[in-house]
């Protein structure tokens, strides 16, 4: 069995680690077009355009667009959580959890800041007992 | 080209059959439908088959294996929710290009319980709860709250659709539910995923509908006219590409591109329509898609609720079925299911819920992913 890699691997293939430098999430932008995905891609799914697809870093600030809170998951998942959906500065929407503000639609306004901080994956681990670096959102 | 009709359609009471097989679920509305019109398997000419969860199991063969084995094409379609309502528009549209004259459809499935989605992929960890999540009321959660943000749609708007839906199913003795859930008892009901409660969710159930479709030729031939049901516009899409849509599923631009599509075929607009059937999989889609289907002006889909446009006796009924969100939601039997309690009402079969005079339908499919059904029916007779 192989030992568990001595730094944290990234959640998603997105999130990108750099040796020595920041963690930063990675988009995918059509040169033809400008859309922004979010997973590499040889073909842009807005216009069609072949080999027009460059990697992008994506921005740490952005606006949450959408939010549900959820109340009820899978065995095992820490509940209640927000589940934010945030428009990245300069392009890229990405999902993931809202930390640092009480799940309350009272509390949570759609079109606030938030900002994307990298921390340990909430003490998941796979299989081979490696541990994970994953993004959340938190009130700018 | 002439027109297809519906000659024969049905359903089963939805519920929960674990002692079931898939194709024996299947197989008790394919006898029904055949029954309604007065037809043996014999006289079909191909089956159409819906069923999501057995995809690769040539379930529209296994039900041939339970109703008679006759020799006949059979073509298994998987489209999630949308799944029937693909099942049946391959059906149609096999009769419309004159291939043939008398064809069954059937859409079938069984469920077993729980939440729907977030399961996830890829290798690594459980990324639900991590990366947001995935499970479909919290999916559809973020739809509705889309609509908030732009129009200050409030979670009471959103639960006067369970109290509806909910209402309505009192009236249909093939729901999976016949029970009043006034307001409070939508809005207290377990938080799945806010605005969701648990009576805002789709119940999960097993079930079954099926349909004969007949070329006109045909219909006449065997004296069916009088109760047939001609399908004035049958639709499909995919979601066109939108900057949020992969990790905000969007239900509304294909759903608005099927709609005009249908509007257009069917030559009519939706002030002629008299009755809906729509996907309301969770409370807040139903909001959704009065505007997505037209039925009044972007931002004013929570008035509509708050009047009762869109109950029975309103202006526009929806869902007097009960909706996916009290007869049930069996994925790949939906589409079909929704068929069957348009043309009933068109029939003037529908008992106590039957809307008065109806004459034009519609009903309206979304699966994830996406593809949105939508087919409009008409009374002939």
């Amino acid at each position: 069995m192989t030992p568990p890699a001595s730094t944290p691997l990234p959640v998603t293939d997105f999130l990108k680690i750099p040796e020595g430098g920041e963690p930063y999430l990675e988009g995918q932008k059509c040169k033809a077009c400008g859309a922004v995905f979010l997973g590499a891609r040889g073909v842009c799914s807005k216009c069609g355009a072949r080999g027009q697809i460059e990697a992008v870093r994506l921005s740490d600030r952005g606006t949450l667009y959408v939010y549900s809170i959820v109340h009820r998951s899978f065995p095992g998942v820490a509940v209640p959580y927000v589940s934010a959906v945030v428009d990245l500065e300069g392009g890229g929407t990405v999902k993931g959890n809202l930390i640092g503000i009480a799940p309350d639609p009272a509390k949570i306004r759609m079109g606030m800041p938030v900002r994307v901080v990298f921390r340990d994956a909430l003490g998941r681990k796979d299989k081979e007992g490696n541990s994970y670096l994953s993004y959340f959102f938190e009130p700018a | 080209m002439s027109d297809v009709y519906v000659v024969g359609v049905d359903m089963i009471k939805f519920g929960r059959f674990p002692e079931k097989t898939v194709p024996q679920i299947g197989a008790q509305a394919a006898l029904l439908a055949l029954d309604d019109a007065g037809l043996r398997i014999q006289q079909m000419e191909a089956l159409y088959c819906g069923n999501l969860y057995q995809a690769n199991a040539m379930v529209g063969q296994r039900i041939l294996q339970e109703i008679g084995q006759t020799g006949i094409p059979v073509v298994n379609t998987a489209n999630a929710c949308a799944t029937g309502a693909t099942a049946f528009r391959e059906a149609w549209m096999a009769v419309k290009a004159g291939v043939y004259d008398l064809v069954l459809a059937v859409g079938v499935e069984q469920m077993g319980k729980g939440l729907l989605g977030g399961g996830g992929g890829g290798g690594g960890i459980p990324k639900e709860g991590l990366l947001g999540s995935g499970t479909m009321p919290a999916v559809f959660a973020e739809a509705g709250m889309e609509h908030s943000r732009k129009y200050g749609t409030t979670f009471e708007q959103f639960a006067k659709v369970s109290v509806k839906n909910h209402h309505h199913s009192t009236m249909n003795p093939k729901a999976m539910y016949q029970l009043e859930t006034p307001l409070e008892m939508v809005m207290n009901a377990e938080m799945i995923a806010y605005p969701n409660t648990k009576l805002m969710c789709s119940v999960n159930v097993d079930g079954s509908a099926s349909a004969v479709l007949a070329s006109e030729q045909k219909a006449k031939e065997l004296g069916l006219m009088k109760r047939a049901v001609r399908v004035r516009a049958s639709v499909l899409t995919s979601d066109p590409w939108q900057e949020r849509d992969l990790v905000l599923p969007d239900v509304n631009t294909c759903t608005r591109l099927a709609a005009k599509k249908a509007y257009e075929t069917a030559g009519v607009g939706p002030e002629d329509i008299d009755l809906i059937e729509l996907h309301d999989c969770f409370a807040t889609a139903e909001i959704l898609h009065y505007e997505n289907l037209f039925l009044c002006k972007d931002g004013e889909a929570g008035r509509m609720i708050d009047e009762g446009a869109t109950a029975l006796g309103g202006k526009i009924p929806v869902n007097v079925s009960g909706g996916l969100l009290s007869k049930g939601h069996p994925l790949g039997a939906t589409g079909i299911a929704n068929i069957y309690e348009v043309s009933t009402h068109l029939r003037g079969e529908a008992g106590k819920r039957q809307v008065p005079n109806a004459r034009l339908g519609l009903t309206h499919v979304i699966g994830l992913g996406s593809a949105c059904g939508i087919h409009v029916l008409e009374r002939v007779s």
